[in-house]
């Protein structure tokens, strides 16, 4: 079959960038950044060949995983985490609630916009770890610096991704509930909230698993909960209970995983 | 008694929607608004209820000048015009009956409207309504488990359930089969005689414009080109409406009183 009669046309995909100059100068320049980059990087083969028993001695040093020498301490730790992780996302979503309506352009005036994109900026600026050690310093040693830390990053993370889910929201029912002459509370309560509930209570559920995650992280700088327990394991080179503690962390995080996943699926 | 005087509608791009619009509609009369897609039909029924604020000029509904009311006296006149959208806007996730009782929270404070404890009265007329638009055993159901001419019934009985003076219907039938769209016409413009209701509606389907209004405006980039009966919508003034095309196999040809048996 002849493919290439006079009458054939021919077609191709536009390339992302449309310029050649710019596209070949990017990817070229993409290249040598990363060719640059790598060389740049000292390893030391030697050293990591020496590294590599050291390694498998710390791995070994946590078998067997010990869970009831500490267990006293264990059990407090995770206590206090899951009161911190409780008491935090609820908190911090309450927070939440207003700034990331206030922050949905779509539903705010434009000075309350500001104010809380402002607030949701400044809570998501510093890290859990800067915070935490802040707080510490604040508030003296204990899970109520943990506790405050995580609120705040709660705010953050929560009021950001709820702005911008009600600003998704379909605007027809939104116009629907307006047209019958409802107050703005009602309308918030018929238009908006029923369209951003299942997300939101995703959002909960994703949050109340970060927030587990991170409380071990503020412990080990003073904010209290299972990470100070950790830490102590490790300060006092217990190894096998900081091995029952992270397989703990981890058997938690997975249950939160886990049901967070069904209950997505159930609000739906 | 509806009437637009002079109204105006620049958007902020410049674009001119509405052009020094006059209409007087009697009270009862059910009227079409038909017209190209982009002529102004969705923006002159949303600055009767501002939900698009006109430019200029005026809307009187019973000697009320809805242009100049403030916040709060423009939602007590809004609970008096009901809505009908296209595609239906139900609030998805809720239930039918919440669906339906929206149209009354104009009327029933915070608390109760978020508690869900509507007057008793509310919740008798709101099934009511769902028993004369079809849909009596659906009350529990929820919005979005109901097929498109379904949906539109709830639509209608949350404007109706309002108790307007004054319905505004946007394309009530664009998503629908011709046979669904022929039923919804039919219940809107049957509760309007029953009713006594004014009600401008929004369609682009000509033949069902002219089997279900009593008076026909036809609407050309922003201006009306047309306003008058429905038999005197003849090829040349669709021509001028909608621009040239063949008129001749459109409904013009189809038997009114066969379309009325289905």
């Amino acid at each position: 079959m002849n493919t290439s009669s006079p009458a054939d046309r021919h077609w191709h995909r536009e390339p992302f960038i449309s310029k050649p100059v710019l596209r070949w100068g990017f990817w070229s320049a993409l290249l040598i950044y990363l060719a640059l980059a790598i060389g740049s990087m000292d390893i030391n083969w030697s050293r990591v060949m020496e590294g590599i028993p050291r390694g498998m001695n710390f791995i070994i040093s946590f078998f067997p995983p010990d869970f009831t020498s500490r267990s006293d301490a264990i059990l407090d730790g995770i206590l206090e985490s899951l009161w911190m992780t409780v008491t935090s996302t609820v908190v911090g979503i309450l927070i939440s609630i207003p700034v990331g309506i206030g922050a949905a352009r779509n539903l705010s005036v434009l000075p309350v916009y500001y104010i809380c994109r402002g607030i949701i900026a400044l809570s998501r600026t510093f890290p859990e770890i800067i915070l935490a050690i802040f707080f510490v310093k604040l508030f003296g040693f204990g899970p109520f610096a943990g506790f405050v830390t995580l609120s705040i990053a709660t705010v953050g993370f929560y009021g950001k991704l709820l702005a911008e889910d009600i600003e998704d929201i379909d605007k027809a029912q939104a116009e629907a509930i307006r047209s019958t002459g409802c107050s703005w509370l009602q309308w918030l309560n018929y238009a908006i909230q029923p369209q951003v509930t299942p997300r939101a209570i995703g959002l909960a559920a994703y949050r109340f698993d970060i927030n587990f995650r991170e409380s071990a992280v503020v412990g080990i700088v003073g904010g209290g909960g299972i990470g100070a327990t950790l830490l102590t394991a490790f300060d006092r080179y217990e190894f096998e209970s900081a091995a029952a503690i992270l397989l703990i962390i981890i058997f938690i995080v997975m249950a939160v995983e886990y049901s967070s996943g069904w209950l997505r699926k159930w609000v739906q | 008694m509806l009437r637009l005087k002079n109204l105006t509608k620049r958007y902020p791009t410049g674009d001119l929607a509405l052009d020094n619009v006059s209409i007087e509609i009697p009270t009862g009369q059910v009227l079409a608004l038909i017209g190209p897609s982009g002529a102004g039909k969705s923006t002159l029924i949303r600055c009767i209820n501002r939900l698009v604020e006109p430019s200029s000029g005026s809307v009187h509904l019973n000697d009320q000048n809805l242009c100049l009311l403030g916040k709060h006296s423009l939602r007590s006149a809004r609970r008096h015009i009901g809505m009908i959208f296209q595609e239906y806007a139900l609030v998805e996730r809720l239930s039918v009956m919440e669906n339906v009782l929206s149209g009354r929270l104009g009327y029933v404070g915070f608390w109760r409207s978020l508690l869900r404890k509507f007057p008793q009265k509310d919740i008798n007329a709101a099934f009511d309504l769902l028993g004369r638009v079809g849909l009596e055993d659906m009350a529990y159901k929820r919005a979005d488990a109901l097929s498109g001419g379904q949906r539109q019934r709830v639509g209608i009985a949350r404007a109706l359930i309002q108790d307007p003076e004054l319905l505004l219907v946007d394309e009530p039938t664009a998503s629908l089969d011709p046979r669904t769209s022929r039923q919804i016409m039919r219940i809107i413009s049957d509760l309007c005689q029953e009713r006594d209701l004014t009600a401008v509606i929004n369609i682009h389907d000509v033949p069902l414009a002219k089997l279900f209004a009593q008076r026909i405006v036809g609407l050309k980039q922003g201006q009306i080109v047309y306003d008058g009966n429905p038999d005197g919508l003849t090829s040349e003034v669709l021509t001028q409406i909608y621009g040239e095309e063949d008129w001749s196999a459109t409904g013009d040809h189809i038997d009114s009183q066969n379309l009325r048996g289905i």
